[in-house]
């Protein structure tokens, strides 16, 4: 058997095949079934890690999930995950582990200095020293504390195709959380009376408390195999319940096997979204330290976790053991190690007397009864401890490599205080213990302080009963076997802490020391929570799962009240750290978010489009080539000819009924039931705060049937704010959405020779300026199709909107080319269009930011003087209409040859770094010579003519620019109208 | 995460919904004047208890709700039709 520590078989670890891995670059051999903590304990390592703070050298404190010391990273190839409890890690052929926090190694680390200047390295020492000059906090102090401080590092890079992690979605009637003797005896009852149950153990193998005494194999394994005949219930282990999220719904992280995660496509990690009608918290209790000097030194260890490493994996934590207790169940781990033959070298018992300790002398164990340890000796691992009486006078020093403590047993409420149960404080146990009541679920076993096995499975059937009886459910009798009995045991004395010299932890993972809980309370921090965050006692994984009580104490003892004053710390999600990759699951990269695509998303493709991503739509940004001068081809192929471009992705909304015209009048900022019908109108909509929201047209196809076009970006939105102010505030009026955005492609049709294409497929109706004229709208026949015809323009050019069914929109684009061609037609882009709008001043996301006002964009005319409408009242605030507000201009190099920057700011030379506005949109010209830009100017319209700079602190430009209208091109509109 | 029993659609997850605000609030009538609107649209009480919502089921019926949650325990009393009258359960301790 590999290692010089194992003495038995273990439940888990017995016929193991040896398995090869590496710590730290050492080659070790443990057995399957092991964590890499049992190995490395069988092998004799005790120090494997070192802490968060004072750089001390750490073994672990626990065997299981609540592990705060030995935290250390996965490697494998370029992966690195950080953090993983070696106490869980399962042991797997060519594992490679390396400790964390030590520099350069384990055995030798620089910073262990700290631990030295621990005195002047007390809570509260980072706020107070590293607070001037301000600058180098950033630059200094932040680097070097972060080097010196924390956990395990992230990978450097990720390969490339990432861990693979999975997202599930289950449905169940009852979550049981646990699978002790309460979860365990609750599940099968629950399964026999037919409900759906889910059955989460966090361990690889069910049994919890159970798994620690021979005595309950037998009953553990019945009741283990009987959950295999209810069809209904499902039993997860290695899945960790993370948190409570309300309503029933509750976020597990599945740990695959080494098996399974072959049988998945090496998937390591599946997150589990369970929504349940009921859960049944068996979340047991966890044993907890006690504060004394010396508490962190490795082979300190929980006396629970030196019973679990023995009959789990057959590891004698120690050859000559001592003991310190305050309760008769951690006398269980002192009987098992002197059964399997491992001399105790001292059992210290708080208490005077108590029916375990006259046991333990009967089997010849050296009881020390009355007593305390005051000192451990040994840095790198446990030599001797000094034995001391408590009411003072003797001390005796005992060898001893190994020194088993147990403080008591604190319920795990983390579940139950998110869902909102509250804390009681009992006496009996020391602890506070959470009762779930409600529609939530229910609790059982220790987790409500139900102490003992017996009184825990039977605890669990009567709280299966209870949310049985909840659902409708009566359950079958029980005819299970019944359990061994609970010996009698004594009362537990409550302690939290030996004073003396040096170091007692409250807190091993985050280095807080007892009087670190002191300080806090002295400088101020009398509150627990307050207490927490200047000491950060029970932050980062831990959570205060192993010292959370324990903390609190010190603290009450300190502030001279008794604990239920105080409380206990609220723990947070994740109840166990969680790879970043097991909660993004499949939602990365390319499935990171959906992707809408273009009916003619494959025509763009082949004409070699660069798409950019609009909201989630692929648009073509450019046909061919960086840089540009393509885009400025194409947009000068619609100035002096023609273009196509495509904007079926514009939402398009249809509106319907008796009331659509006066529903419109209501969301618009300008009148809608005027408009004839077969024509079409500019809109702007307001929020209700008086802001701009979005703009469009709207054509007026019937008397009753509108269709509203909205930009790209707020196709959804728009829609949402027209059903939400019909339903909320326009009841009385009759009209209907459709959102007919994915119904219709959309093309635009633009420059002087535009009519000669369109009039080219357009057979119906008559293109003529005077039959249909700008912003006219009509029902047509375009390449044989039926469709709609929208002369309407973006561009600034002559132009028509062409819209046919989606389906049909190849056909119809090849028609337009094919007619187009002898008129020299392109295709152009977004980048195109946008040049093109630049020039005419048309403004769209970049102005229409959620800043700006009507009136500043130069809508003021448009805002109805008469009638209600949504925005109107707030679009007259003072401040929207008094000075200094930002305004749209235009804006050019006076040296015609230097360019303009997205986001310049504006300023003036006296004062450089007084923003006066910033540059919105800005674009080489086609039209004129150099760059064009609009912009938000402070007071802009009367500084038309005058001049700015325009600084880019980015790019270290300082551009002298002049003031001028934003309609760069034809401001008396003839072009569209020609 | 909170999970609406939509009358329409049945028990949904939040993520399905859009939130629409304080349904305690009434649009001023036209003409209320700069005060109301400026009430009606940025002044909030912070309850401690039940509150009214608008929810619009946008990924199910696309119908607007009207949620009296708890603020507090999230729990949901009632899921309303717009013009159904406001219905606040008693707040406790107050």
């Amino acid at each position: 058997m590999p290692g010089p520590r194992r003495i038995g078989g273990g439940l888990l670890t017995s016929g193991g095949e040896p398995v090869n891995f590496r710590f730290d670059g050492r080659a070790f051999q443990g057995l399957a079934g092991d964590t890499l903590a049992s190995a490395l304990l069988a092998c004799g390592v005790r120090v494997l890690g070192r802490s968060f703070k004072y750089h001390r050298p750490r073994g672990a404190l626990t065997c299981g999930p609540e592990e705060p010391c030995a935290l250390v990273d996965v490697i494998s190839g370029d992966a690195r995950e950080p953090n993983r409890p070696a106490t869980t890690l399962a042991l797997h052929e060519g594992l490679v582990a390396e400790s964390q926090n030590r520099r350069p190694s384990l055995r030798f680390d620089l910073l262990a200095v700290n631990d030295l200047l621990g005195r002047f390295l007390p809570a509260g020492f980072y706020y107070k020293t590293f607070m001037s000059p301000a600058w180098a906090w950033e630059r200094l102090y932040e680097p070097l504390i972060r080097r010196a401080a924390g956990l395990g590092r992230l990978a450097a890079r990720v390969d490339e195709h990432g861990t693979p992690a999975e997202t599930v979605h289950d449905h169940c009637d009852v979550l049981v959380v646990g699978a002790g003797a309460a979860g365990l005896s609750a599940a099968a009852r629950l399964g026999a009376g037919g409900l759906r149950v889910l059955l989460a153990e966090a361990d690889t193998v069910l049994g919890g408390g159970t798994l620690l005494s021979e005595r309950w194999d037998p009953w553990r394994e019945e009741r283990v195999a009987s959950l295999a005949g209810f069809a209904t219930l499902r039993v997860l282990p290695r899945t960790t319940v993370l948190g409570a999220y309300g309503h029933g719904v509750y976020g597990l992280l599945e740990r695959l096997a080494e098996p399974q995660r072959e049988r998945f496509g090496g998937l390591t990690e599946r997150l589990r979204i369970v929504r349940t009608r009921r859960v049944l918290l068996a979340t047991g209790a966890l044993e907890r330290p006690v504060a004394f000097p010396g508490n962190d030194r490795p082979g300190v260890m929980l006396a629970g976790a030196a019973l679990a490493y023995l009959r789990r994996y057959g590891v004698a934590v120690g050859e000559r053991p001592a003991f310190f207790v305050n309760s008769d169940e951690a006398y269980e781990s002192a009987f098992a190690l002197h059964a399997a033959g491992v001399r105790c070298a001292a059992l210290v018992d708080v208490r005077r007397t108590s029916p375990a300790a006259e046991r333990a002398r009967a089997l010849g164990i050296p009881v020390h009864a009355g007593c305390v340890i005051a000192r451990v000796f040994g840095r790198g691992g446990v030599r001797a401890v000094t034995v001391a009486a408590r009411d003072g006078g003797r001390h005796v020093r005992v060898a001893a490599d190994a020194l088993l403590v147990s403080g008591g047993f604190t319920p795990v409420t983390a579940l139950a205080t998110q869902l909102g149960a509250r804390l009681a404080w009992r006496g009996a146990i020391a602890a506070f213990v959470s009762e779930l009541t409600g529609a939530a679920g229910a609790t059982a076993g220790a987790a409500r302080g139900v102490f003992g096995l017996a009184a825990a499975a039977g605890d669990g059937a009567r709280a299966a009963a209870l949310v049985a009886a909840q659902l409708g459910v009566t359950l079958p009798p029980d005819v299970s076997p019944a359990p061994p009995q609970d010996a009698a045991q004594g009362p537990l004395e409550a302690l939290w802490e030996v004073p003396g010299r040096g170091k007692a932890f409250v807190d091993l993972q985050n280095d807080v020391t007892a009087d670190d809980v002191r300080l806090a309370r002295r400088e101020g921090y009398e509150h627990l929570e307050h207490m927490k965050r200047y000491t950060t006692h029970g932050m980062a994984t831990d959570q205060g799962k192993s010292g959370g009580l324990l903390g609190a104490a010190v603290l009450a003892a300190a502030r001279d009240v008794p604990i239920e004053e105080v409380g206990q710390l609220r723990p947070r999600p994740y109840y166990e750290p969680v790879p970043f990759a097991a909660l993004a699951g499949p939602e990365v990269r390319g499935h990171y978010r959906p992707k809408r695509r273009l009916p003619l998303h494959e025509w763009h493709e082949s004409a070699g489009a660069t798409f950019i991503n609009a909201g989630l739509w692929l648009r073509p940004l450019v046909y061919g080539g960086a840089g540009w001068e393509p885009v400025l081809a194409e947009a000068r192929a619609v100035r002096v000819g023609v273009g196509l471009t495509d904007v079926s992705s514009l939402g398009k909304i249809d509106v319907q009924g008796r009331g659509a015209a006066a529903f419109l009048d209501f969301v618009y900022a300008n009148t809608f039931s005027t408009l004839p019908v077969g024509r079409a109108r500019y809109g702007i909509m307001l929020r209700e705060d008086g802001m701009l929201f979005d703009d469009g047209t709207t054509s007026r196809l019937a008397p009753e049937h509108f269709l509203i076009t909205t930009t790209t970006a707020n196709a959804a939105a728009v829609l949402e704010h027209l059903e939400f102010h019909r339903e909320a505030h326009a009841r009385h009026l009759e009209v209907a959405f459709t959102d007919v955005g994915d119904q219709w492609a959309q093309f635009a049709l633009a420059g002087p020779r535009s009519r000669e294409v369109a009039s080219a497929v357009v057979t119906e109706p008559d293109l003529s300026n005077g039959a249909f004229p700008f912003m006219a709208a009509a029902a047509a026949t375009i390449a044989g199709v039926s469709g709609r015809l929208f002369r309407i323009s973006f561009s600034g050019e002559l132009a028509y909107e062409l819209a046919v069914p989606a389906r049909q929109a190849r056909s119809v684009w090849a028609a337009l080319l094919a007619a187009g061609e002898s008129c020299g037609l392109r295709p152009y882009g977004l980048d195109a269009l946008n040049t093109l709008r630049i020039e005419k001043g048309h403004v769209t996301a970049a102005e229409l930011n959620g800043n700006t006002s009507a009136r500043d964009l130069g809508f003021e005319r448009m805002l109805k003087k008469d009638g209600d409408f949504i925005g109107r009242a707030l679009s007259e605030r003072p401040a929207l209409l008094g000075p200094g507000r930002l305004q749209l201009v235009g804006v050019r190099p006076v040296d015609r040859t230097r360019r303009l920057r997205n986001g310049m700011q504006l300023v003036v030379r006296a004062a450089p770094t007084t923003s006066l506005g910033y540059v919105t949109s800005c674009t080489p010209s086609v039209q004129l010579e150099g760059w064009v830009g609009l912009a938000l100017l402070a007071d802009g319209r009367s500084r038309l003519g005058t001049r700015v700079l325009g600084s880019s602190l980015i790019h270290g430009e300082l551009e002298e620019l002049e003031i001028v209208s934003p309609h760069f091109i034809d401001p008396e509109n003839q072009r569209v109208r020609s | 995460m909170l999970r609406i029993p939509c009358p329409h659609c049945g028990l949904r997850d939040e993520i399905e919904f859009r939130y629409r605000g304080d349904a305690t609030r009434a649009r001023p009538a036209a003409g209320a004047g700069l005060p109301a609107y400026t009430a009606y649209v940025f002044d909030r009480d912070n309850p401690l208890g039940w509150h009214v919502e608008w929810w619009l089921h946008v990924a199910g019926c696309r119908r607007l709700l009207k949620v009296v949650r708890h603020t507090a325990t999230h729990e949901i009393a009632a899921v309303l039709a717009p013009q159904d009258p406001l219905r606040l359960p008693p707040q406790e301790g107050s």
